[in-house]
């Protein structure tokens, strides 16, 4: 960074940057900046603001900023009010107005303006149908209104200006095509092309003094067409080239374009081409050069899928082809051991090393270490990486949360398992679920896709008549092994999926044993419904429950604002429900579904941190129990503030916040023990028979649980949390943080363990319980990510493997990371450095020693008969 | 309120395989509020900062920054104190340093012969072959004829071993 320059803005308008050109090279250009009703020159040298210019005219915002090509005059325009237009012309190097005029414009303006030429100006009317063709000479200020229905025929509905800036040419985008459109002097404009949309047009390129280039791109068929024209002959197109490109990208977004010389001294042209689905082409000579999925960079939900099992018997065909690739495959090589590879020849070695070695093969392992990873990204593109090495294994840009002509905006919410197949009958694939919101605001109906999780087919999908509140996944499962699903919509009715009579039967079985509860940010307050017969609506339809509030939690606003809900996570398994400490006393873990962490802040300190002062900050834990809404533990800190990080596994809670008082951060635990079946250490009564340990733990009856809890100061500030996942959960479990520097730490949940005190006893340190700090140690070879930085790092994804030791972990935000956990050490496996060749060179020697000893003693035996 | 920060941040371009670059520093205040970069000569500034008290945190790659608690005088502008959240250390002017360099990889230990023989297995091993070899020059120490009069006590009191049963088994 060689300078900052900070420009204090009054008001909240958009800021125009405009570099004022030179001729002079290294010379001290000036760069202007206009927001709202002031400009600013700022030296783009060493970034001081040469001068500074406040225009007088109330409400004005400056839309335009002009440089004239033959003196130090820069035009400023602007838009005062909705009708008034202001014009002042500046000295470019003090700033002082040369002149300035103004002029009333009937109809009013939108607000959209873009530059027609260097002395006229196109504007839009409020109505969004005429145009006004102002022209600019010297003080003088003319205008035209012309109606667009008067050169585009069969219009419909409202235009909009599109930023292309070129000589004389501009373009009106409707609902449905784009228009080209020539300024032919006041008196009105011509259509010069037109264009189905989706099609977009680029920002016009200089490539000789008096020329200018533009690209248009539009879809044809099943491919899209390049276009680029030059300002000065527009009847002839430059390039028109066709290229194909995959369909699951939706249509064009946007297009830059660029240009090179070529050997003859001609001009080639390259485009950008931005896609729906976020991602970015690099188009030249009619093909795509290169692509880019910066969709990935904005996910909204990941999931993990197995792989398809290895199957025996391949196929003939397949065979041929395997062999032609694998005589190629040596024939390379043997040349890469001969040293006559090329560096081509070598890359490709190094390809097929990759894609043959065993981490990278398309089934699933015994280990469960390779699987799927399946993300929904915020375009609504639901793509599958392989975990070991990050390619995509398909992609489906889902035709139903793709933006409609119609200008609807859809978005894709959450991904679910929907279908695993038991794997014994492996007939089917496993499928996925997705479920988006066909428009932006929570009470547009909902949307449901089903994609087969091996080749990302789509195999159903579904509009509903209903929105898309929350989605509660239950554990019930259809007889085609379909699960269960739950939609909720605003009016809190419960909608089930599948919609097959089957799974009617088993989720009617069980409805009265499910409860749900929801968090109201909003209205501050949480609440725990039940499931009642039917929909109370006219229409039969038997999936339809309507829900009952049995329970709500409304926190005082004035006192306490919902910073954050947590619960566990459904697929979690709890190994032991007790804890042995060294003294041979057994605690119960209270182990609840249920068990729901909730955080509020006072509503003083719900901002930033050096909002509040640690007198009026507050933050209260508190652990309530979804089923009956009964508030287990309840716990306050004084001088706390948000932003606050949880997780939620077990019997505990950990979470973050930050402490005023001491001005660090701190994280602090609570763990909850079952005190009702804290007697059934009684040796007696374990013989009797009297023990309460086969009696089923129940929400509905009334808990007695004790709990403990510690808190420590933590240095850096936190942007995820989550905690490590095995297959049993046998293994120790870690917290991964992700911190502030977008670094993932391990720690231990040792150090988070409210039994630590500051001199333990022997008994507790053969328990492995560690002295009491005041903070926790950050570790620099704990750090997962080891020199490695997930930029923007957003989230963090703990997915068990099938070996108990070990635990995946995929963390997201702008890059993506994935590595491999053990937070134990692999125990239950060798290491890679393990080594083999040793165990064999020792097996080997050990045989060897035995021939020759048996051998010896053989002749030694023979010899001592012959004596 | 306007806050200017000077800050050196002292790379000393030791870190492990990491290069020392104040590009890949970024400046973040209030856990995120703002971020800024430091310019080359190692200064920053964050502007339109309220009177009140702030944290600031370092990240740089490779090294280990404390946070920093910043008070800013509501009373007298322009007054600023400073003081570092780990250790305590009020800072006199407001320059940053990292408490320690960070090193993310463990080092490997190198294959070591000495290690090999010291551990369980290698001590046994060497003990059988001590014996292997001290036995026999023990047994050679010993009288002969105090050895003929042991083998006289075998042959007195046989010990029925398992290939005689075989052999009286078989005949």
């Amino acid at each position: 960074m060689i300078w900052e320059t900070n420009i204090q803005t009054s008001t909240a308008s958009k800021s125009l940057l405009h570099v004022l050109s030179s001729n002079k090279v290294a010379k001290d250009n000036l760069v202007l900046v206009s927001t709202g009703r002031s400009i600013y020159a700022v030296s783009s040298i060493d970034g001081v603001i040469s001068w500074r210019k406040d225009f007088t005219l109330d409400d004005l915002e400056i839309k335009q900023v002009i440089q004239s090509p033959e003196n130090d005059i820069v035009s400023v325009v602007g838009v005062a009010g909705s009708s008034k237009l202001a014009l002042y012309q500046l000295n470019a190097k003090s700033g002082e107005i040369v002149k300035d005029a103004q002029e009333s414009l009937p109809g009013g303006l939108c607000g959209e303006t873009v530059l027609g030429s260097h002395d006229v100006l196109i504007a839009l009317d409020q109505t969004r149908s005429a145009i006004f063709v102002i022209e600019f000479k010297g003080l003088s200020l003319s205008y035209n209104k012309v109606r667009v229905s008067n050169f585009v025929q069969d219009l419909s509905g409202t235009v909009k200006l599109l930023p292309l800036m070129s000589n004389g040419i501009i373009a009106l985008q409707s609902s449905c095509t784009v228009y080209l459109l020539k300024l032919k002097g006041m008196d009105g404009l011509e259509v010069i092309h037109s264009f189905d949309r989706p099609a977009a047009v680029s920002d016009a390129l200089a490539i000789t003094e008096k020329d200018e280039a533009f690209a248009v791109v539009q879809h044809v068929g099943s491919q899209i067409e390049f276009i680029v024209k030059v300002t000065s002959d527009l009847s002839n197109e430059v390039i028109r080239e066709k290229v194909d490109i995959d369909q699951h990208r939706g249509s064009v977004q946007k297009v830059f374009l660029n240009n090179y010389v070529r050997t003859d001294k001609s001009h080639g042209f390259r485009a950008l081409i931005v896609m729906e689905d976020h991602s970015i082409l690099l188009v030249q000579q009619g093909a795509v050069v290169w692509s880019r999925e910066d969709g990935l960079a904005s996910i909204v939900d990941v999931m993990a899928s197995e792989l398809p099992v290895e199957k025996e018997g391949v196929s003939v065909a397949n065979v041929e082809h395997n062999l032609f690739e694998w005589l190629k495959g040596h024939m390379l090589k043997l040349k890469g051991t001969l040293m006559l590879a090329s560096a081509d020849e070598l890359a490709a070695i190094q390809s097929l090393r990759l894609r043959s070695s065993e981490k990278n093969k398309m089934t699933r392992d015994h280990n469960g270490f390779r699987k799927l990873l399946i993300i929904l990204t915020k375009a609504g593109k639901v793509m599958a990486l392989h975990t070991g090495d990050g390619r995509i294994i398909w992609s489906n840009f889902l035709p139903f949360l793709r933006a409609s002509k119609s200008g609807e905006i859809s978005s894709a919410l959450r991904i679910y398992q929907w279908q695993v197949p038991h794997h014994r009958v492996m007939r089917e694939n496993p499928s996925i679920l997705v479920v988006g919101r066909s428009g932006g605001d929570s009470v547009s109906p909902g949307v449901l896709s089903i994609l087969d999780s091996y080749s990302g087919e789509e195999l159903n999908s579904q509009r509903f008549d209903h929105s898309v509140a929350q989605i509660i996944p239950l554990i019930l499962k259809d007889s085609s092994e379909q699960r269960l699903h739950l939609i909720v919509d605003s009016n809190s009715l419960a909608h089930l999926y599948p919609r097959s009579p089957d799974a009617l039967k088993s989720f009617i079985h069980e409805r009265s044993n499910l409860y749900f509860y929801s968090v109201d940010i909003q209205e501050n307050a949480i609440r725990g419904y039940s499931l009642q017969k039917s929909c109370d609506l006219n229409l039969e339809d038997e999936y339809c429950f309507s829900t009952k509030e049995l329970w709500s939690i409304v926190f005082p606003s004035d006192a306490e604002r919902i910073a954050i809900s947590e619960t566990r996570k459904l697929n979690e398994v709890v190994h032991t429900q007790a804890k042995i400490s060294a003294d041979q006393d057994v605690m119960y873990k209270y182990v609840s579904k249920n068990l729901v962490f909730v955080a509020t802040v006072s509503p003083k300190a719900a901002g930033e941190i050096g909002s509040a002062a640690p007198e009026e900050a507050s933050l209260v834990a508190y652990l309530i129990d979804a089923v009956t809404g009964r508030i287990l533990h309840r716990v306050t800190h004084h001088g706390a503030q948000g932003p606050v990080h949880a997780v939620v596994s077990e019997n505990w809670v950990v979470y973050h916040y930050f402490n005023l008082r001491a001005h660090r951060f701190e994280i602090a635990v609570i763990e909850i023990y079952d005190q009702s079946r804290a007697d059934n250490k009684d040796v007696m009564k374990l013989i009797l028979g009297k023990h309460n340990l086969s009696a089923p733990i129940t929400s509905y009856s009334r808990p007695d649980v004790t709990v403990k809890s510690q808190s420590y100061f933590f240095t850096h500030s936190v942007k995820a949390m989550a905690v490590t996942q095995t297959a049993k959960g046998i293994t120790s479990k870690q917290l991964l943080i992700g911190t502030i520097g977008d670094q993932v730490l391990a720690l231990d949940k040792r150090f988070l363990d409210p039994r630590r005190s500051l001199n333990p006893t022997q008994q507790e340190k053969e328990e492995g319980i560690i002295p009491l700090t005041d903070s926790l140690p950050i570790i620099p070879q704990s750090y997962v990510t080891h020199s490695l930085q997930v930029e923007a790092l957003r989230g963090i994804v703990a997915i068990p493997a099938k070996l108990e030791s070990t635990t995946l972990v995929f963390t997201y935000g702008v890059d993506l990371f994935y590595t491999r956990l053990a937070p134990s050490r692999t125990y239950d496996s060798l290491t890679d450095e393990f080594s083999y060749a040793l165990l064999l060179i020792t097996i080997a020697a050990l045989v060897a020693a035995l021939v020759v000893t048996w051998v010896w003693s053989e002749k030694k035996e023979l010899r001592d008969k012959w004596r | 309120m306007l806050l200017l920060c000077v800050v050196l941040i002292a790379a000393s371009g030791k870190g492990f395989g990491l290069p020392a670059k104040t590009s890949n520093t970024k400046v973040i205040l209030n856990g995120g509020q703002k971020v800024t970069f430091a310019r080359p000569d190692g200064y920053f500034a964050f502007h339109n900062v309220p009177a009140g008290t702030h944290l600031i945190e370092v990240s740089s790659l490779g090294y280990f920054f404390s946070p920093v608690r910043v008070d800013i005088s509501a009373r007298n502008p322009g007054h600023i104190q400073a003081a570092l959240t780990e250790n305590r250390r009020v800072l006199n002017e407001l320059v940053l340093e990292p408490l320690k360099e960070e090193q993310y990889y463990e080092i490997r230990e190198p294959f070591n012969v000495m290690s090999l023989l010291k551990s369980p297995m290698g001590l046994m091993v060497g003990f059988m072959v001590l014996m292997v070899f001290v036995m026999p020059k023990m047994m050679e120490n010993i009288d002969p004829e105090e050895i003929k009069q042991a083998q006289e006590q075998m042959r007195n009191s046989p010990v029925p071993s398992f290939s005689g049963l075989l052999a009286r088994a078989n005949s």
